[in-house]
């Protein structure tokens, strides 16, 4: 089996370290989807609105790192 | 016995399934990240989720209602009653002579019915052995995550009226 190129090895680095983001910010998305239930079942809404555009903030900051991954992986590929 | 193939490095299986491990690892990857780009708006559409069901909570309406005549539990003694519907089961403790205390029945961990025990002086979840305190509905041990809810009793006469119910 050939060796893959550095080219190409460097954008699996890449890669794996976008995963690792998106993993971190992944595990704190779902802890604050359980805090904020728990929030709300207690009926405090005070932080249910806050806690909602956070989560879309680090959503997008997902698919921000999505797009980025797709552009390495397109770097790589040409 | 002769055999057709020519010697080769390489193992058998690996000339016949001729896949880059390399580029198959590539594409798990992009997916992998796909795909947790995904669960991760899935955890916003929650958090959404959750804003919608608070803006559509309307504020629950608590009629005043007569539970018990003051003396008619005795001290130590239960009465079982639903409040502020029909299908919320509640429970009223007389804990001293003077003293009267509600709260929700339904454990806030698996709304299960929790039950006044007399010799541990608790309100107790028989599901997860969660106790709560007859004072102040707190959480004293066992899984449950939040207080009971407190029925908030008054003296009308010589009755005991349900007026509203508070979180604790």
């Amino acid at each position: 089996m050939a060796a893959p190129s550095p080219h190409r090895q460097s954008a699996l680095v890449a890669l794996d370290g976008v995963l690792a983001l998106i993993a971190v910010i992944l595990i704190v998305q779902m802890w604050l989807l359980s805090a904020t239930l728990e929030s709300y079942l207690r009926g405090r809404d005070g932080v249910v609105l806050p806690a909602a555009i956070v989560s879309g903030v680090l959503f997008l900051a997902c698919l921000g790192l999505g797009f980025l991954a797709a552009r390495v992986d397109r770097r790589a590929r040409d | 016995m002769k055999t057709l193939r020519q010697p080769s490095r390489e193992p058998l299986w690996r000339e016949e399934f001729s896949v880059n491990a390399e580029d198959e690892r590539y594409v798990t990857r992009r997916q992998f990240a796909k795909f947790l780009t995904l669960t991760s708006l899935a955890m916003f559409a929650g958090n959404a989720w959750i804003v919608a069901k608070s803006l559509l909570r309307k504020a629950p309406l608590y009629p005043a209602t007569p539970i018990v005549r003051v003396g008619d539990v005795p001290v130590g003694g239960v009465k079982l009653f639903n409040y502020p519907t029909a299908q919320d089961p509640c429970i009223l403790v007389r804990t001293a002579e003077d003293t009267h205390v509600a709260y929700s029945q339904v454990c806030t961990h698996l709304s299960c019915a929790v039950y006044f025990s007399d010799k541990a002086g608790h309100l107790i979840c028989p599901c997860h052995e969660g106790s709560f305190s007859v004072k102040d509905g707190s959480v004293i041990a066992g899984p449950p995550p939040r207080p009971l809810p407190r029925v908030v009793l008054e003296h009308r006469g010589p009755d005991l009226v349900a007026v509203r119910m508070e979180q604790t």
